[in-house]
């Protein structure tokens, strides 16, 4: 059976859910080899892990010549790789930097590329969701090697064992690709709540905070959620952008999504309309959000949810 | 020195976007405009060719597009870049990202052996497409670093330096021009053209490219060489709107704790 590429998620060695989903994915269309960029010391440690979801093989790939540089690097490592193995397809998790790998990917293996994929099936037909949620596309790489980046939550990770035998890969990088130099890291400060993108409930507020996110919050950790903020909240600098749900901020498509005090404006839609339940609460009782919702409260958030929170807790016990 | 800004003329958001009877997207029957987060890029070159005032500094807008597309570059012309270059050609038409930086790429060649392309820039995504890839695809096709996805922008001579936000971290990026720059919509808010500049863009260059001029031929780009293949496209059922309470003296958080719960959420 051909190997399917698939590039580890993680930060400093901790493997993020979306790989288990892209391992399980990855299955479908040949036996799974997980690439891993980072420190070699680390590299026993992830094969242990993703090996549990049908990784055969673990490519390690010290990062130290790559992590100092901004995407050209990977591409070319990844390149080497591929040429190397031959892999029946490259998947990768869409995430901002990995689109961009993927795309010069494509460029050196004059493959086809698909984006966003949020379902990929046997035949290697991938289901993608545009125009801010109002299409699906059937897609289908038909020249190359198929490099395919896929959303988080696009597949519930199965386990499956594998053999998970590392591997170290030796990357040649050319000065070439050394061109944008990363000069600081600012590794951004854990909320301690879930990731938005992973969350399997995210809890969002707009303009009708009026800038006071702690019902939003205290709502969110009732149900062990992630918290999310319109543009124009972010806009307002009542939250960094790292929350903002829309177009230009993440894509989530969580089983519960939870609009309070957002309008429901495309830029926000965008962002979250393939979300499986949709809840509003909005004082504006003609706000569009009520269009799209399976369950909406017209009221006051700053009242509303406080106290569906304390009775989400009692029921809690 | 010349800076080239790309420009995308997208299918408006707010309108009824949809699909050809090929699966390509309708970027006729729709109405259309430059993608706003375009106007970033036009914004971001404008201000470094300000900043350096006092030198010689150009901005061309570039598209690749249907005729209509033309009124992307109008609009970066209007808020103030100096020149404009639409590639069109019917050959062009269902080129995926390979094809589509393929052709701006060939553009940027061309622009540079005349003028000089010593700084690129691009917004972070189109709107329709929502890919992000395209400026990381030039970067590539260019040979020139990559310097994308930035929320600030800052620069001292040749030497621009970014803030990035990547997913579980902010990296600060350095590189030397000549490079590709893409910026998000966190960059700065984009001038509007104001009267002035509008009545002055009719008189500023706008050329028009063919596949011919760029020295690529029509079986090198389009739908039928695509290297992806879209299979269907289908209209999502619209969501059929549920249940709105109005909240009552604290009803409305019992009713939303009851639905919760009777869908397995608590």
């Amino acid at each position: 059976m051909s190997e399917v590429l698939v590039v580890i998620d993680h930060a400093e060695g901790e493997v993020k859910k979306p790989t288990y989903e892209l391992l399980t994915i990855a299955r479908r269309l040949g036996e799974p080899s997980a690439v891993f960029f980072g420190s070699p010391e680390q590299g026993d440690a992830v094969a242990e892990k993703v090996k549990k979801y049908g990784a055969a093989k673990v490519y390690v790939i010290d990062d130290a010549q790559i992590k100092g540089f901004l995407v050209a690097p990977k591409a070319e490592a990844l390149q080497q790789l591929a040429e190397k193995v031959s892999p029946a397809a490259v998947l990768l998790p869409s995430t901002f930097e990995n689109k961009e790998v993927a795309g010069r990917l494509a460029i050196k293996l004059g493959s086809g590329l698909i984006t966003d994929a949020v379902d990929v099936d046997e035949s290697g037909t991938t289901t993608q969701s545009v125009f801010a949620g109002n299409y699906t596309v059937q897609a289908k790489v038909t020249h190359g090697t198929p490099i395919i980046t896929v959303k988080p939550n696009s597949a519930a990770p199965e386990e499956a064992e594998g053999a998970g035998a590392v591997e170290a890969f030796a990357a040649t990088i050319s000065d070439a690709a050394k061109g944008a130099q990363i000069v600081a890291t600012q590794p951004r400060q854990s909320t301690g709540r879930p990731e938005l993108t992973e969350a399997a409930i995210v809890v969002s507020g707009g303009r009708g905070t009026g800038g006071d996110f702690a019902p939003v919050e205290g709502f969110a950790d009732s149900l062990g959620a992630a918290v999310g903020a319109s543009r124009a909240a972010v806009d307002s600098g009542w939250m960094p952008h790292a929350f903002q749900v829309g177009q230009t901020g993440k894509t989530v498509s969580p089983q519960l999504y939870v609009a309070n005090g957002i309008s429901g404006a495309i830029q926000h839609r965008a962002g979250m309309q393939t979300s499986k339940t949709i809840v509003a609460v909005n004082k504006d009782p003609e706000a569009p959000i009520f269009e799209l919702v399976d369950f909406g409260v017209v009221g006051d958030l700053h009242t509303v949810l406080p106290a569906a929170t304390e009775k989400i807790t009692e029921r809690k016990g | 020195m010349n800076i080239v800004v790309c420009v995308k003329y997208v299918p408006d958001a707010t309108a009824d976007r949809k699909f050809e009877d090929d699966f390509t997207v309708d970027r006729v029957g729709v109405d259309g405009l430059l993608s706003e987060l375009d106007e970033y890029a036009v914004e971001q070159a404008l201000q470094f060719r300000e900043k350096r005032e006092g030198e010689e500094i150009t901005v061309t807008a570039l598209t690749v597009g249907p005729e209509k597309a033309v009124d992307a570059v109008r609009k970066a012309l209007q808020m103030g870049a100096d020149s404009g270059v639409h590639v069109v050609d019917d050959a062009i038409a269902g080129s995926d990202y390979l094809g589509t930086s393929l052709v701006l790429a060939k553009a940027i060649e061309k622009i540079k052996a005349d003028t000089g392309a010593d700084l690129v820039v691009c917004g972070m995504a189109s709107t329709d497409a929502s890919g992000s890839v395209v400026p990381a695809m030039l970067a590539e096709r260019l040979a020139m670093p990559q310097v994308t996805l930035a929320s600030v922008v800052e620069s001292q001579g040749d030497q621009v330096r970014i803030k990035r936000d990547n997913e579980g971290s902010t990296e600060v990026v350095g590189a030397t021009l000549p490079i590709v720059l893409s910026v998000t919509d966190q960059s700065g808010e984009a001038r509007y053209p104001s009267f002035k500049g509008i009545m002055a863009a009719k008189k500023k260059p706008l050329e028009t490219w063919s596949l011919t001029d760029l020295g690529l031929d029509a079986d090198q780009v389009g739908l039928s060489v695509a290297y992806t293949q879209v299979e269907d496209t289908t209209a999502r059922p619209p969501r059929t709107a549920g249940e709105v309470v109005t909240d009552e003296d604290g009803s409305g958080a019992g009713a939303l704790v009851e639905f919760l719960a009777s869908k397995k959420f608590i």
